[in-house]
């Protein structure tokens, strides 16, 4: 150990922190598998990535700047009605009203983000479940805009590039969601690497000792709050154009609550845990829900509890521990 | 003398606590002061007090010539006033490497860059690395921190003030909870910073202070009880009433 990492140059070790591993690779090659192992079911998987997408958003807060929210649908929602919108009254450009979503979303994350970075604990989560009730309210009684509760209704999505339509098996839809996904996921991977990405971490790990050390951390949570808002309205956005339609459930609490269970099972602070959540929470979803939804949320339910008890840093958290004590035993 | 870091009527109470009343005082540029007094005195407090963790509710402070009362800590410390903690206040998580590596971008204000790696700054991981090992820590910092013996993570306490260039470094009590046959190897690092630095440092352990201290300040019951070189405060009858009296740590064993 000790004569491993003399041998390393500090340049070396932080370049290999940031490197591509195989698992991550291998990770990415398996999301093409749907096209050919279960193309019956590729709606689902454009669904998984873009609740994958949400989930990475909010682990950009949670998991590396320690803000918790309750609150987070209103971000996708505001994306997948600004979308929606945008295509039913005339502009149905996917990658533009994706833009649009992602426009809207951030000037409004960028707005409560002065709110944001003042509190922490309790409070936080009592004033981003506010922002979201408060959002979620807004849309319905905003009828002749949203529709309410009938939902957005007449939204209509031009071919991407003019040319690939979007067609009933979500052969597009799944291909758009996962390139977006993907870009997205590139972006987030970047922040994490970067000076910014670090002192986010030390706001996490230690926030009474960044001011000590001359950062100024409410600069730095206002930044990645607009930016979590921001790709939390692209997924939101994505829903929108993949569906064709709106519907009040974007901005509910119900969905806020998911992507937190979602990360919190995947695991917090590690970028790939929303989205291994998300597979396993849709997947699961979809096999298990049937006619009775109430008993999905009793085993959703129990699940939270053993991971949180006996995984503390979630599945993948589980899973990082198991491949290192394995390593170290051969 | 100019004087790099003074004190003008600093007062702070807790209630009905007296923490600090009229304490004045005034580091020479290039200082090293010690700060005693008994457990309770108000030694963190006024530290707290300097760097902007707790407001005062009457008095000015001056760095340099530049009343700073005002300003949050993080301005105070972007202008060299900087301090180490009693109890640890470090990453967990973090290696020492990216901890220090953290501590100089902020300083050299790339903390805000998100589209370039850590690793794309080179000098900035140079001078990290190059703190770590001028303490000792070069063969440890690829290790997460919590997985550092307590003594190692003493010293990145002082790397992560060094990390910010300070003018004036106030140590809070550096070899506190550190066995006394390990706490030679941070009383050198003290004794080994650059002579640019002004520093005040609180500590217990006599030998150290008497040995490294120019002056002596000796806080009791929030106020200063007096201030002067260390053959004036060991002479002093009401240093050794004070301490013979009502200490519960070390007494004042010198010469
Ligand atoms: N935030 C606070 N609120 C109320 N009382 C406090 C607070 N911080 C410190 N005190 C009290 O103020 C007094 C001075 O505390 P301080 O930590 O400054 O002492 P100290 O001289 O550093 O002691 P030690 O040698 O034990 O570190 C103590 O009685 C302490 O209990
Ligand atoms: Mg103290």
């Amino acid at each position: 150990m000790t004569a491993a990492a003399a041998a390393t140059s500090p340049h070396a070790w932080l370049q290999a922190q940031a490197r591509w591993n195989r698992t991550e690779i291998a990770f990415w090659l398996a999301t093409l598998l749907p096209f050919w192992l279960f193309p019956d079911y590729l709606v689902l998987a454009s669904q998984i990535a873009i609740t994958a997408l949400f989930a990475l958003s909010l682990d950009l807060i949670l998991g590396y700047a320690g803000i918790v929210s309750l609150g987070h649908a209103a971000f996708f929602g505001l994306g997948a009605y600004t979308a929606g919108l945008a295509a039913k009254y005339g502009w149905g450009e996917p990658l533009t009203g994706l833009m649009l979503g992602a426009l809207a979303a951030g000037i409004v994350g960028y707005a409560a983000s002065f709110i944001i970075a003042r509190f922490r604990h309790l409070a936080l989560i009592m004033i981003t479940l506010g922002m979201g009730l408060l959002l979620a309210e807004l849309a319905n009684s905003l009828h002749w805009l949203t529709g309410g509760t009938d939902g957005l209704q007449g939204v209509k999505m031009w071919p991407i590039f003019n040319k690939f339509r979007f067609d009933l098996y979500g052969t597009t839809a799944y291909s758009y969601s996962l390139i977006v996904l993907f870009l997205c996921f590139l972006v987030a991977r970047r922040i994490i690497n970067s000076p910014f990405g670090l002192s986010l971490r030390g706001i996490r790990e230690n926030p009474l000792r960044m001011p000590a050390l001359g950062a100024s951390s409410r600069a730095h949570l206002r930044k990645i709050y607009t930016i979590s808002a921001v790709l939390a309205g692209i997924a939101g956005a994505l829903l929108a154009q993949t569906t064709e339609t709106v519907s009040l459930e974007v901005l509910g609490f119900q969905r806020s609550a998911d992507v937190l269970v979602i990360l919190i099972l995947g695991g917090a602070g590690r970028l790939y845990g929303g989205l291994v959540g998300a597979i396993i929470f849709m997947v699961a979803r979809d096999q298990f829900s049937g006619n009775t939804p109430q008993f999905w949320y009793f085993w959703i339910g129990a699940l939270l509890i053993a991971v949180v008890m006996f995984l503390p840093n979630g599945i993948l958290g589980g899973l990082a521990k198991l491949s290192s004590a394995w390593r170290s035993r051969a | 003398m100019s004087a790099a870091l003074a004190t003008r009527g600093l007062d702070k109470r807790f209630g009905s606590l007296v923490v600090a009343r009229g304490i004045e005082f005034s580091l020479p540029l290039g200082a090293r002061y010690a700060l005693i007094g008994p457990n309770g005195a108000g030694k963190t407090t006024l530290i707290n007090l300097m760097t902007g963790m707790l407001r005062p509710d009457a008095g000015e402070i001056l760095l340099g010539d530049e009343p700073i009362a005002a300003l949050p800590p993080e301005r105070r410390v972007a202008r060299g006033l900087v301090r180490t903690f009693q109890i640890n206040t470090l990453f967990p998580h973090l290696t020492p490497l990216e901890a220090v590596t953290l501590a100089v971008c902020e300083r050299e204000g790339v903390a805000r860059t998100w589209w370039r790696r850590v690793s794309a700054y080179s000098g900035v991981v140079d001078e990290a690395h190059a703190i770590l090992s001028s303490l000792m820590l070069g063969a440890d910092c690829y290790r997460p921190t919590r997985e550092l013996p307590y003594g190692r993570q003493r010293l990145l306490e002082i790397a992560l003030a060094l990390a910010t260039r300070p003018k004036v470094l106030l140590l809070d009590e550096p070899a506190a909870g550190v066995p006394r046959d390990e706490s030679a190897e941070l009383f050198a690092a003290i004794a080994n910073l650059s002579r640019d630095i002004t520093v005040l440092f609180i500590e217990h352990d006599m030998n150290f202070v008497f040995r490294f201290a120019s002056r002596i300040i000796v806080m009791v019951g929030g106020r200063i009880l007096l201030e002067g070189t260390p053959e004036e405060v060991s002479a002093d009858p009401r240093v050794r009433e004070v301490y013979l009296g009502k200490s519960h740590r070390t007494g004042v064993h010198h010469g």
